[in-house]
């Protein structure tokens, strides 16, 4: 997928007058927050579980070199093989490899965020590969030929009506508008795709290093048949997933669950542990997992290693009034809303998207819900310095910031122009009190008028006073 | 008996847009017993340079106000932003300053936005005077956030006689202000601050209350282009009684 993160400007004013997202966007505010706040409330030690979520994921950071040898080490013995990819290319040549030598023309691919950044399902149409997507939420946008603009709700963007004409356009049936019978169009042509794959492609939630297993969770039970019909597993995920123990596993999910959905635990969770053994009744012949880097193993240490903890629960998201107000697509790449603002330039560079870490009026509620306690805003602001210090914002913005600044260490300079301006500010308010236009603040006046100043400043009205 | 010496770092929205405030705040602290001084030197905190990674310009201002302000007892400002940018992040942005990454800890410890001063240090439990109106009270994101102020300025306004407050639904949602973000991204600013306004309106209040000029001159705004009724004041004015001067962006009584 093109970073289009730079057009994020456009993409959003777009959003905001496309009534159909609108109402996309509005349910899902309802939803995801109020579910959320139901499951929390629930939990009275939920603050606990997440420093405990917390300090789990800064353990594994702090010691990913020795948890990604013991998860190789015990993957490798359970039988299923790993493979390390630097960059997105090396991610997509390692599938097409492996694809390639065991046949396959057809799979079955069940969520896998990193699948997407590596751009993944781009590199199987080119090798004329039939993927078929299995989440529901990513075989409607399959459908539709979009991006997912949500990190577990891929298709939240999209209103019922607009998924009826696709699936009816798709299907060859009679649109249908009862969400039961759309699921079950679905259905039938999942079912048909699993009995068919030759393989299947799945992400990993986590990895445990004790054991060498691979945590799926969903909530359709989709990525268990992705992963257990076709004789070849490969799990696409990214290096830093690794937890130590299959306790600190269920910890984490525990948090997952409730952040994302509200509910206690995912439907359905699943713990792989190597490929089909003599004595399995079922499971891939073989199985192998790429591990992507991309850009990751240069955030350990930095300022931004915190990011890192992300277990994609989507949270922040959910409660960003940026995101609610503009939806995932106009973020421009696979990551959206605040985790996406911090992520997207670690792997795709700040060059090309420092409009994201703008987006944001820091006012912190991303923060707050984050299962694992990330700053996001504070990441954010990590990355508006490394802008500033390249100069990438429009100069205009810039040189008046420096102004600004400038003129506030000056503070005689500065009462003299500023008490002059807001005299002249009071005196354009006139009776009203109000200007509904001004010269250069058409940023501030299109949507609002500007509560004129009272006149006088504060000092020097003190000092009349005194 | 004087309590101790607060200087008042009275913001720059406030010292240039809203005097009113600044005498508010300053009648509060002299009737709550303490000695109040206004350091005339006194300008910006810095934030919109830090929030907009001008880190040097930031610690620059951030030195300026700590030399400015640490001769006194405590340092009390009517906005939740500046003095969690004072309190919060002047420690960090000075850090890595061996000069100065001491005296900004000890200076953060004294810094207070004002309502929650009364509360928590100078243990005001209700103040007298009386407004009879239905207000609607706007939790400002730094002060809810960085600084845990929630129950402070509803517990003072509810001790006033004949006043109703009552709750807005988003009231943990920001009013799309975020400083130089209204600029940046004024559209999606403004289908913020539209939101916040229709929840204003359909709360029923006469009064919308906040502890920040700068959701205050924002949602102010866009209720006055709505051509909405409900008049805007920061919380200052009406727990000091003072409000001779007319509503921010007019109208009212």
């Amino acid at each position: 997928m093109e970073v289009a993160s730079l057009a994020f400007h456009q993409a959003a004013r777009r959003a905001l007058a496309d009534a159909e997202l609108q109402r996309a966007l509005a349910r899902l505010r309802q939803n995801f927050q109020s579910r959320r706040a139901q499951a929390v409330a629930a939990l009275p030690e939920f603050e606990a579980l997440r420093r405990a979520g917390e300090a789990i994921r800064d353990h594994v950071l702090q010691h990913l070199d020795h948890y990604l040898e013991r998860f190789v080490e015990r993957a490798q013995a359970a039988g299923a093989k790993v493979h390390i990819a630097a960059t997105a290319g090396e991610a997509r040549r390692l599938v097409l490899e492996l694809l390639q030598a065991h046949g396959v023309r057809r799979v079955t691919k069940s969520k896998s965020m990193v699948a997407e950044e590596v751009a993944l399902a781009e590199a199987l149409e080119a090798a004329g590969i039939r993927r078929v997507e299995t989440d529901l939420g990513e075989y409607i946008i399959q459908l539709a030929n979009e991006p997912p603009s949500h990190l577990i709700g891929p298709a939240v963007h999209m209103t019922e009506e607009r998924i009826a004409r696709l699936f009816a356009a798709a299907h060859g049936e009679p649109e249908e508008h009862d969400p039961k019978r759309l699921v079950a169009q679905a259905r039938r042509v999942l079912r048909q795709a699993y009995l068919e794959a030759e393989a299947g492609i799945t992400g990993a939630n986590f990895l445990v290093a004790e054991t060498g297993s691979v945590i799926t969770v969903t909530n359709e039970g989709n990525a268990e048949l992705t992963q257990g019909l076709p004789p070849l597993h490969i799990v696409v995920t990214s290096i830093e997933k690794l937890v130590p123990t299959m306790e600190h596993a269920f910890t984490l999910l525990r948090l997952l669950a409730r952040s994302a959905t509200g509910q206690e635990f995912a439907t359905y969770t699943t713990v792989l542990t190597g490929p089909r053994r003599a004595d399995d009744r079922d499971g891939p012949e073989a199985m192998h997992i790429v591990l992507v880097d991309n850009g990751r193993s240069a955030m350990l240490g930095s300022r931004l290693q915190p990011m890192l903890r992300c277990i994609r629960c989507s949270a922040c998201m959910n409660h960003c009034p940026v995101y609610l107000a503009v939806g995932g697509h106009a973020y421009g790449w696979t990551y959206v809303g605040p985790m996406g603002a911090v992520l997207t330039p670690a792997l795709a560079g700040i060059d090309r998207t420092y409009p994201l870490p703008e987006a944001s009026t820091f006012c912190g509620r991303c923060a707050d819900v984050c299962p694992v306690r990330i700053p996001l805003p504070d990441l954010m602001r990590v990355w508006r310095e490394e802008a500033f210090r390249r100069r990438l914002a429009p100069l205009h913005q810039r040189a008046g910031l420096r102004l600004w600044a400038w003129l506030a260490r000056h503070p005689r300079l500065y009462r003299r122009l500023f008490g002059l301006g807001v005299r002249l500010l009071a005196a354009l308010g006139g009776r009203r009190r109000r200007l509904r236009r001004l010269p250069l603040a058409g940023g501030w006046t299109r949507a609002r008028d500007l509560p004129a100043p009272e006149g006088p400043t504060f000092l020097a009205s003190l000092e009349r006073r005194r | 008996m004087s309590r101790g010496r607060v200087g008042l770092f009275a913001t720059c929205l406030v010292d240039l847009w809203r005097p009113s405030v600044g005498f508010a705040a300053l009648e509060l602290l002299e009737r709550a017993g303490y000695v109040v001084e206004v350091p005339r030197a006194q300008t910006c905190c810095g934030q919109p340079a830090y929030n907009s990674g001008d880190a040097a310009d930031a610690a620059e201002l951030a030195r300026r106000t700590i030399a400015l302000f640490e001769p006194f007892d405590w340092v009390v400002a009517p906005s939740g932003s500046c003095a969690g940018m004072l309190r919060v992040h002047y420690p960090r942005l000075l850090a890595a300053d061996p000069a100065w990454a001491e005296r900004a800890r000890t200076f953060a410890g004294k810094v207070h936005e004002l309502v929650s001063f009364l509360v928590r240090v100078a243990g005001v439990e209700r103040l007298e005077g009386q407004l009879r109106r239905r207000v609607a009270y706007h939790d400002s994101c730094s002060g809810l956030r960085e600084l845990g102020i929630r129950e402070e300025p509803r517990q003072l306004l509810c001790s006033l006689e004949g006043l109703e407050l009552v709750e807005l639904p988003g009231r943990d949602e920001c009013c799309g202000f975020g400083g130089t973000f209204c600029v940046k991204y004024p559209e999606i600013s403004a289908r913020m601050v539209d939101d916040k306004a229709a929840e204003v309106e359909a709360s029923g209040a006469e009064l919308l209350l906040a502890g920040d000029l700068g959701c205050l001159l924002n949602i102010a705004g866009r209720l006055r282009r709505r051509g909405s009724r409900v008049d805007v004041r920061h919380v200052a004015e009406v727990l000091a009684g003072r409000l001779e001067a007319p509503p921010i962006g007019g109208e009212g009584a």
